[in-house]
């Protein structure tokens, strides 16, 4: 990607935001560091992408970006889906700065419902946009009350909550965003990745960076920090399994998106991680249906269209 | 190939990008509008946009307009998005609605008030009867209005200044020593609500979620039993004190409608029985919006002292609920990829539907 500076883009300030806002955006992140879990309230701006479509995810990624780093942005696992993909674009324009698909060489890893299947490493920074910081919303509709119950470490109705579902359905029937605690103090929404990736995030080598621009929240889950999912002694916490391994890789034991391939219910279970898919494929490992369309297409395009 | 929409990717974006401003354009054969044109003859959309966008400036709110091809959520988007890149100079001295230049000015609580009733450019009086002679000779010159005989009173008095000798209706006392507002587009809303944060999520509120809760306190769900004491629209001078010069100047000149709305007589052993007031302000001339404004700031002050408030009494509800541009953000982001906490569901529902079936047949074995 070629330098943006001559592009109306550039005509604001790097990477978008007035260096006043990414100080308050720093501060607001160094203080989620300090206290693991807990939201910290910040001064979300208006971003030139909908609430809802990733602001406070950007706005993290602009207080902490710079010309050296290297951008890489996923939506549901996958580089190529459209909302990462614009954002990508966002930040290459406003930022110069190089974009990649490959986890293992970003520095900065801005994400939407996923954690990458390749363990991140030190020094690199996960940024999640998360559409509600609260994990007892659900419960417990007024921001005055969830504070509070935070205050007094309040979380009895979580526990009901999970207990009613097992009472319910049989087992914990949580599979998206669910709650966590962070060094056993504060429960906290790991936002809306699959209950498959909670693992990952206790004891990771990077740091886990959350914003919620419309509810204006930020909040981190440090370096070998550790994150608990709940759950009961005989209701233990369990994550997603296939029966299926992935159709164009033969992955065994990654997140899998199901594709429709026709009206008569015929499906494959592809990666949801793309880069992980890819590499796989470019190792030499293949699946049962490896030759599909589908392998080419994601191949076949660049992250970035050249300039 | 349903697999590529789902994934979209660079080349989709550029080319949704390109039909967009196709279908922005309408038919080339139609002479395109100018974005003077939207100022002058779409005043009332710009009013809106610059009032909920936040930010005074007709040229770009007319701009905004045009982008958004009439869109006004959207071109309010376009405004806030704009406006939140701005350097900050400073607060300016409040504007004195009492020293407005008054085009309309109106009042339901008494027959005549000082300065007379001024009904002004309004919609009100009108037969909402399609003008066809609008569509057919839209070029023809417009009749200009007779000027009045006597000059209009200048400064209007309020209808605060008429109540004033009675102590009938509570004021606002200003403070000295207040600090410095509460500013919502610099930092998060916090609760309890101080009513300068109140009324500025207000202002910057919809439109249409205003007067829908206005209207349900009206039919009895947290009512006020407002009446609406006055509302003036006009031109008011800004004032501002640079640091250079150490006294106020004047540095422009702001369209605004004001509305007071007085309510149910209030009381308590400190106070003598006197009329409440809610307060509604915006940019521009957006009547609709600044009534609802002011009822629903009156109900909201209800809020701390009622255990089951309704909806439009509840800080809450009201204030995290009314931004438009929030609001329609999240509800649209639903339209992005969820596939992967779908797939979540997916899993869970068939599952649950395994061990249904299972518990079936071992009942219906059971039973046989």
């Amino acid at each position: 990607m070629s330098s943006g500076s001559n592009k109306p883009e550039r005509y604001y300030n790097y990477a978008y935001l007035d260096e006043q806002t990414k100080r308050m955006i720093r501060r607001a992140i160094l203080k989620a560091l300090a206290i693991p879990g807990y939201q910290v309230p910040f001064g979300s701006r208006e971003m030139p992408v909908p609430y809802g479509w990733g602001t406070g995810g950007i706005q993290l990624t602009a207080a902490i970006i710079g010309p050296s780093d290297v951008y890489k942005c996923i939506d549901q696992g996958a580089d190529d889906t459209t909302n990462a993909v614009s954002i990508r674009r966002f930040f290459a324009q406003v930022a110069d700065v190089a974009v990649t698909e490959d986890t293992g060489e970003a520095t900065i890893i801005q994400t939407r419902h996923r954690i990458p299947e390749k363990p991140l490493k030190e020094g690199q920074v996960l940024v999640f946009q998360v559409p509600q910081p609260e994990p007892l919303r659900g419960l417990e509709p007024r921001e005055t009350e969830t504070r509070a119950m935070h205050a007094y470490e309040e979380y009895g109705l979580q526990y009901v909550s999970l207990y009613e579902s097992v009472a319910a359905y049989g087992r914990i029937a949580s599979t998206v965003g669910y709650p966590t605690m962070i060094e056993e103090r504060y429960l906290m929404s790991p936002s809306p990745i699959p209950k498959f990736d909670n693992p990952k995030m206790g004891d990771n080598e990077a740091i886990l960076l959350f914003g919620a621009g419309r509810e204006k929240r930020i909040y981190a889950v440090p370096p070998y920090t550790r994150v608990r999912s709940l759950d009961f002694e005989d209701y233990p916490f369990e994550t997603q399994t296939w029966e299926e391994n992935c159709a164009l890789c033969g992955a065994e034991g990654s997140y899998l998106d199901e594709v429709i391939l026709d009206d008569a219910g015929e499906r494959m279970f592809v990666c949801s991680d793309s880069h992980f898919c890819a590499e796989r494929r470019a190792a030499g490992h293949v699946g049962s249906m490896a030759d599909h369309a589908l392998a080419h297409l994601e191949d076949d395009q660049p992250a970035v269209e050249p300039a | 190939m349903a697999y590529v929409a789902v994934k979209g990717g660079e080349a989709a974006i550029t080319n949704a990008h390109r039909w967009l401003a196709e279908d922005r354009r309408g038919d080339p054969a139609v002479a395109e509008v100018a974005v003077d044109q939207v100022r002058e003859q779409l005043s009332l959309a710009v009013d809106r946009v610059m009032s909920e966008g936040s930010c005074y400036d007709r040229d770009l709110a007319a701009l905004a307009v045009k982008q958004s091809r009439g869109d006004l959520p959207e071109a309010i988007f376009l405004m806030r998005a704009y406006r939140t890149t701005l350097p900050r100079f400073g607060y300016s001295q409040p504007v004195e609605t009492g020293q407005m230049a008054v085009r309309r000015r109106i009042s339901a609580a008494f027959k005549d008030i000082p300065g007379g009733q001024v009904l002004g450019p309004t919609f009100d009086y009108t037969h909402r009867l399609l003008d066809f002679t609008l569509a057919a000779n839209g070029g023809a010159p417009v009749e200009p209005a007779p000027q009045a005989v006597e000059p209009q009173a200048y400064p209007m008095s309020t209808i605060a200044s008429v109540f004033a000798h009675e102590g009938l209706l509570e004021t606002d006392q200003p403070t000295t020593d207040a600090p410095e507002p509460f500013d919502l587009t610099r930092e998060p809303m916090a609760f309890p609500a101080g009513r300068e944060q109140r009324l500025q999520a207000l202002a910057r509120g919809d439109e249409g979620f205003l007067l829908s809760l206005a209207y349900s306190s009206q039919r009895g769900w947290g009512s006020t039993h407002p009446l609406c004491a006055e509302i003036r629209l006009g031109e008011v001078a800004v004032e501002f004190t640079p640091d250079e010069l150490g006294f106020p100047i004047e540095i422009g000149e702001l369209t605004l409608t004001e509305c007071q709305m007085i309510s149910t007589v209030t009381g308590n052993p400190e106070v003598a029985p006197q009329f409440g007031r809610g307060y509604g302000l915006t940019f521009g001339h957006c009547e609709r919006k600044a009534m609802s404004m002011a009822i629903v700031d009156r109900a909201l002050r209800d809020a701390a002292e009622l255990d089951n408030a309704a909806p439009c009494q509840d800080q809450e509800f009201v204030l995290y609920h009314s931004d438009n541009v929030e609001a329609s953000g999240f509800v649209q982001h639903l339209k992005l990829p969820h596939y992967v906490d779908f797939q979540a569901d997916l899993q869970l529902v068939r599952r649950l539907r395994r061990e249904y079936a299972a518990r079936e047949s071992a009942m219906k074995e059971a039973a046989e």
